[in-house]
């Protein structure tokens, strides 16, 4: 698999990354080398092999129900650009 | 052309924890904005998440009162999209391998049941949330919601009408706040309905393309929305248009439902595992824990009052709609023994009252002790059926004891037949006119004087004997 200058365009747009069509051409290869390793990869037979979440196996630790945090919000605040009433603001959003 | 509808619920539940899924802020609702929102929360660089274990037992208890599986390994999945009160640009959800899968809920519409099957349930975290009021043409972000723990619920597209969804809707409600895992506040978010609607001609197999109706946040609003998107597409096809997969959203006011977004621009959410999160693992002692804490099941009670109190499978869903309701009318019934009886009153003059006085069972200014001696009261035939409505508005203005009530208002069923004869012998003798109408073959004239007997003895007299009497003295 491949993909396309489009594919490329799609996924920056997808993930907000404004791109040349200079740097998209050069993604391009970049990504399409990684498919190439990715084809490597499944060429390996991995029948017997379980499906993996993580790479090892270890499991998520799990805290206690506990209200452990205080208000912070004005030091977050601080480097807000915009804030009132306690609020972060925002360019309009209308969905 | 004869239509069927599909139907199928995605609930979002808002999980009774005390502080987040992945952080120690609090979740108590109704803070000052931002109040609640730590460093993980507004997802500052560098910051981790930490599972918080009272959310996952909530899952575990959901799924195991609804019989489904609990995947002992699950894992956590990041779902990608730009919103701003979404912080971090994704949000922690469950997609490939959620806790819950399958598990059935029953329902009752009318007097038919029916078995509703559930797809899965995953946790996430909920956002915080956008308000559009004018702040010089912005935004306001409020991130104390971001980060609440939500099981989200989906059920299978096996509901046929808009009363079944709503019947499904309510019976999962009873079910999440009965075992405790959400409040199940729907003003305040905590139980949010997105319904899933297409309709086909009746016969074909494939379903129609649904439109998904986004936050309902009341069941009359679930059953208007599914009601007018259902005529909507019904006209559209019929019409010789084409249904859209598409999401609306549901205004009250006008009582339609509007696209909100096509699907052609729809979000593509990229999923992958989440890389700061490792897979979670249920292991059996700590399942069989938590079972030990659930209480008996709405469904387990159900059966047990039809079996033990003989009340019938309609009565005892209504009588299970909540464990306080549930509760309530097994001491009344205890209390005298009568369970038909008990759930007469309680379903009938009670639920009257409190519904008048917009008071919630648990408030109920008659206890279900008084309300079962009530009852025993009206068995041993002290009280008439009308008495005993009397003692009850007794016991609503807080007289006291069922007893006291009868003696200090002189409610007792007359029982004294000599009393009773005397009655009846002035009332004959101060009607002959009706007297006269039934023996010349006017029913209605007995009716008359049946009335008139009880007018004279204020209503104390037993109707069964009153009759028993008056049709003896006439013959």
């Amino acid at each position: 698999m491949s993909l396309t200058p489009d594919d490329v365009k799609r996924i920056a747009r997808l993930a907000r990354i404004e791109t040349s069509d200079a740097e998209a051409q050069a993604t391009q290869a970049q990504l399409n080398s990684i498919f190439d390793l990715i084809a490597t990869m499944q060429a390996v037979d991995t029948r017997g092999v379980s499906p993996m979440a993580h790479a090892q196996e270890v499991y998520q630790r799990l805290r206690d129900d506990v209200v452990t945090e205080t208000d912070r919000h004005a030091a977050f605040q601080a480097v807000a650009p915009a804030v009132e009433n306690g609020l972060y603001l925002v360019p309009k959003v209308i969905e | 052309m004869k239509w069927e509808t599909v139907i199928g619920l995605e609930v979002h539940t808002q999980l009774a924890t005390k502080s987040k899924i992945f952080s120690g802020s609090s979740t108590a609702f109704g803070a000052a904005p931002n109040t609640q929102a730590s460093a993980v929360d507004i997802a500052l660089p560098g910051v981790l998440p930490v599972l918080n274990r009272g959310a996952v037992e909530c899952a575990i208890k959901f799924a195991l009162a609804i019989g489904a599986n609990l995947n002992r390994v699950n894992v956590f999945d990041r779902k990608n999209y730009f919103y701003p009160d979404l912080p971090k640009g994704y949000q922690i959800s469950q997609l490939a391998k959620p806790i819950v899968e399958g598990g059935a809920l029953k329902i009752q519409v009318g007097d038919s049941e029916r078995t509703i099957n559930l797809t899965r349930a995953h946790m996430e975290e909920d956002a915080g949330k956008s308000l559009h009021e004018d702040f010089h043409g912005m935004t306001g972000i409020d991130l104390n919601r971001a980060g609440t723990p939500l099981l989200e619920i989906v059920s299978e597209p096996e509901m046929r009408s808009s009363a079944e969804a709503v019947a499904y809707a309510r019976a999962l409600h009873t079910l999440v706040t009965w075992i405790g895992i959400c409040d199940g506040n729907m003003q305040e978010g905590s139980f949010r309905v997105d319904a899933n609607v297409s309709v086909r001609p009746v016969g074909q197999a494939e379903f129609g393309t649904r439109r998904e109706i986004k936050n309902l946040n009341s069941f009359r609003f679930l059953q208007q929305a599914i009601d007018y998107e259902v005529r909507w597409q019904i006209e559209t096809l019929e019409d010789g248009g084409r249904i859209e997969q598409a999401t609306v959203l549901f205004d009250p006011d006008t009582g339609e439902t509007r696209m909100m977004r096509s699907k052609e621009d729809a979000h593509d959410y990229r999923y992958f595992p989440d890389p700061d999160l490792l897979p979670v693992r249920l292991d059996e002692d700590w399942i069989e824990a938590v079972r030990a804490t659930l209480p008996e099941l709405p469904a387990a009670m159900q059966a047990r009052f039809q079996r033990d109190y003989g009340v019938s499978a309609y009565d005892a869903a209504v009588l299970t709609g909540s464990r306080a309701l549930a509760d309530y009318f097994e001491a009344a019934a205890k209390a005298c023994g009568q369970g038909k009886l008990a759930a007469n009153w309680v379903m009938g003059e009670l639920s009257a009252a409190l519904n008048k006085a917009e008071l919630d069972i648990a408030q109920s200014p008659v206890s279900a002790a008084r309300l079962g001696t009530l009852i025993a009261r009206i068995q041993d035939g002290t009280l008439s059926g009308k008495l005993a409505r009397q003692v009850f508005e007794g016991l609503w203005e807080g007289a006291g004891e069922v007893d006291a009530i009868i003696e200090a208002r002189g409610l007792k069923q007359m029982s004294d037949s000599g009393e009773l004869e005397k009655i009846v012998d002035e009332v004959l003798a101060a009607n002959p006119k009706s007297v006269e109408e039934f023996r010349s073959g006017k029913e209605k004239a007995f009716n008359a004087l049946v009335g008139q007997v009880m007018k004279a003895s204020r209503g104390k007299a037993n109707p069964a004997q009153v009759n028993e009497l008056l049709k003896a003295k006439l013959q």
